[in-house]
């Protein structure tokens, strides 16, 4: 369900067009009360989260040329072929393990806030070292779109990135894209509402390595996790996050908030997937 | 469709939580080495592959030697520092050369037409002498001088600012100063919230989330302040202008006035790295932190976006938050200066109390009272000066009543009416540093103890700095005396 993104509405053609996409683009600046789907937008720093929040919410959040801009969460709306999204522009992170309040910020609302997609957002000329956090996202959730941002930039400094075997290897869409002059922009929508609408997220890659020194303790911790929470998308990621000492996920997990973390959201999901299976019929 | 939780899947959960956790504990104590750090080079490792797989390079890396040559140059242990203040020098000059004109324009529309039209509107209209003042004399005047004082240099500065930031200056600007901040003993990201607080210092103490140790936090919290916030500029922009631009001929005076903001500017990021060095030898004592800092590439800033952007966000922002504050604080300058108690006014009463440390200080009561009035924003400082200087030398021919100015739309003009009032050029010397050195304005304050969740940081942060400034302004005051 990953790559080719395939729409089963009537007018394939039409809903493939990035005209017409983009005409089926609301702003809905800060009005994002009433919404269907929450999206959060991670990514390093200075890799033009807020641009992309701006472009899609039509608000002015102000965007620099340095990294650490973004310190608190930004929150904003917009409506894409009907349907509503509460998008959250978090703090750029280089990472989720540390314990700077930025990250905490960004990483409390992945695993707590639980939204229904989340964009990472990447710098397509430095992959290697934003592949860090999106492999951490990863972790935490397999409802993902990798936004590779800045491919003008990559084009040229001679950079050449392959999407589709990015998008193989990760397991989630990717969509290159210019946020800055707005390029990229129609299909990452699709792409949104693509994961926002699959009832399950596919098959997301996980580290492939596990480091053999924790090996034996991350298998047992994870499968006990797994039978108390049979809901809980990342009992692995909470299992490493344990095994490192993580406070803030230990005490989520000693007062039972874990369990609510089990896919709150999932009904509604469900709920409009028949929706469209039912439209398309 | 959905299924909530339970009722008591919680407690159930609770318990196996608990238990989860202390089989947790007792693995983690059979690990050897650092699991964060066997698992950060597990996620290298795999990152690693990945892009190798994704990413080519077919073709020459052509940027890289632009960018490589620009950085070389700015970042160089030689120029980076020279280049820097000279770019900022250039901001300030186009800022203070260029807001002359339009500052006086608006200056005679808003006060000098606009005021006395106003006033025989109110007399036209009936209303008592008490509401026209409050509301006329007071609230429109101060406002007007408000918009006129800061909305030129702004509309100046922040987009100018604004293409340097666009660019990705700034971070260039944090590589340089990282050494400094290291070796005083603070994180270098701090450099960063500096770099806000030159906008705005709660902005600044905001921005301080990106350093992850507590300890460095607080020092970048503490020292924001020192780092001259944009309600500060007009007031160092103007004295200057007034004082030291006037000590030389006419066609030095702007570059001049440059000179001395700048210099004022850099002093204040000399005490930041004085007052942190102190801090984490006293009361903050630790290691210093490593951290990554990136920096970005060149990029061409979008022009016309970056202007409209700046613009809205920032100029109409802050002069929306100074118009906010001038007109209550226009209201409480007239009722000061005209509610008599044992025939004086509070104001003179206050001025008259505060003088012998205002003067001991070289500085004034009026400068003290202003200062008190205005710490809900520093914009405000330079009318309420203006307001309370005019009140207390009784000057006639300038305000025609009591807490009332005039046409003041020149700075020839603020100067005779300063000079009159017994300001000399250590006034306006130590007027500026005491501008740069005192405490945070009541945003700040508010937003360090939203941060820090302490009154006593919160405490010490307002503390520090008006130390400083007092005793900044007392040893230049007693130096200027004993010199001339």
């Amino acid at each position: 369900m990953n790559q080719a993104p395939t729409t089963p509405a009537p007018a394939e053609a039409c809903a493939s067009c990035d005209v017409y996409r983009a005409a089926q683009l609301k702003k809905l600046g800060l009005a994002a009360g009433d919404h269907d789907f929450v999206v959060a937008l991670a990514g390093n720093p200075n890799t033009g989260k807020s641009t992309v929040f701006n472009a899609l919410t039509g608000l002015r959040q102000h965007t620099g040329n340095w990294p650490g801009k973004t310190v608190a969460r930004a929150e904003g709306g917009f409506s894409y072929r009907d349907r509503r999204y509460k998008l959250v522009d978090l703090p750029g992170t280089y990472s989720l393990l540390s314990t700077s309040v930025d990250e905490e910020i960004a990483r409390d609302f992945l695993l707590f806030g639980r939204p229904d997609v989340t964009v990472v957002v990447a710098d397509a000329t430095r992959l290697e070292r934003n592949l860090n956090l999106v492999l951490q996202v990863l972790e935490i959730t397999g409802r993902a779109v990798l936004c590779l941002n800045l491919m003008d930039e990559a084009e040229r400094h001679g950079v050449k990135v392959d999407d589709r075997q990015l998008a193989r290897d990760l397991g989630v869409p990717v969509v290159p894209a210019s946020a800055r002059f707005g390029r990229g922009l129609p299909e990452l929508l699709g792409a949104i509402e693509q994961v926002a609408l699959s009832p399950v997220s596919g098959r997301v890659h996980r580290l492939s390595e596990e480091p053999p020194a924790i090996r034996s303790a991350l298998g047992e911790l994870t499968a006990r996790l797994r039978a108390a929470y049979p809901d809980l998308p990342n009992a692995r990621w909470i299992a490493m996050r344990l095994l490192g000492g993580d406070d803030r996920v230990a005490s989520a997990l000693r007062r039972g908030e874990l369990a609510g973390l089990a896919d709150r959201a999932r009904g509604a999901r469900e709920g409009l997937f028949n929706e469209a299976k039912e439209a398309a019929r | 469709m959905s299924t909530p939780p339970e009722v008591g899947a919680a407690d159930v959960s609770a318990g196996a939580g608990e238990e989860i956790f202390q089989l947790s504990r007792r693995l983690r104590g059979g690990i050897e080495g650092d699991v964060h750090e066997h698992l950060v080079e597990a996620l290298y490792a795999d990152a690693g592959r990945i892009a190798s797989r994704a990413v080519s390079r077919p073709g020459r890396e052509r940027r890289a030697t632009f960018d490589a040559t620009l950085d070389r140059i700015v970042t160089s242990r030689v120029w980076g520092f020279p280049v820097m203040l000279g770019l900022f020098a250039l901001i300030f000059w186009l800022t203070i050369s260029g807001a002359n004109v339009p500052s006086a324009l608006l200056a005679d529309l808003l006060v000098g037409q606009g005021y006395p039209w106003l006033r025989d509107l109110a007399v036209a209209a009936g209303l008592p002498a008490w509401l026209r003042g409050l509301t006329i004399d007071g609230m429109y005047l101060a406002t007007a001088w408000v918009v006129s004082v800061m909305l030129p240099p702004m509309a100046i500065f922040f987009p100018l600012f604004t293409l340097l930031e666009d660019f990705g200056y700034l971070p260039r600007v944090a590589f340089n100063l990282d050494r400094l901040f290291q070796r005083a003993g603070a994180h270098g990201r701090q450099a960063m919230s500096t770099m806000m607080g030159f906008g705005c210092n709660a902005a600044g103490v905001v921005a301080t989330r990106i350093i992850d140790s507590p300890r460095e936090r607080l020092i970048a919290i503490l020292t924001n302040n020192f780092a001259l916030c944009n309600g500060r500029w007009p007031t160092q922009i103007l004295v200057a202008t007034i004082f030291i631009g006037g000590l030389v001929p006419a066609h030095f005076a702007g570059l001049v006035s440059a000179a001395a903001v700048t210099g004022v500017a850099m002093l204040g990021v000399g005490f930041t790295f004085a007052t942190a060095w102190l801090l984490s030898r006293t009361i903050l004592k630790g290691q210093v932190s490593t951290f990554s800092l990136e920096l970005p590439p060149y990029r061409p800033p979008r022009f016309w976006r970056t202007l409209y952007t700046s613009l809205i966000d920032r100029t109409l922002f802050v002069l929306w938050r100074a118009v906010v504050f001038a007109l209550p604080s226009g209201a409480l300058i007239w009722l000061s200066a005209n509610v008599e108690v044992g025939g004086r006014s509070l104001a003179e009463h206050a001025i008259t109390g505060l003088d012998p440390l205002g003067l001991a200080l070289g500085l004034n009561g009026v400068i003290l009272l202003a200062y008190v009035i205005a710490i809900p924003a520093n914009e405000i400082i330079i009318p309420t000066v203006l307001m309370l200087t005019v009140l207390s030398a009784k000057m006639t021919g300038v305000g025609g009543e009591a807490g009332v100015i005039f046409e003041l739309d020149s700075p020839e003009e603020i100067k005779r009416v300063l000079t009159a009032g017994g300001w000399t050029v250590l006034t306006g010397v130590n007027l500026m540093l005491f501008s740069l050195l005192h405490n945070p304005c009541s945003t700040t304050i508010y937003t360090i103890y939203k941060e820090t969740r302490s009154a006593r940081w919160a405490a010490l942060a307002t503390l520090l700095p008006l130390f400083i400034g007092f005793a900044v302004t007392a040893l230049v005051g007693f130096l200027w005396r004993a010199l001339a």
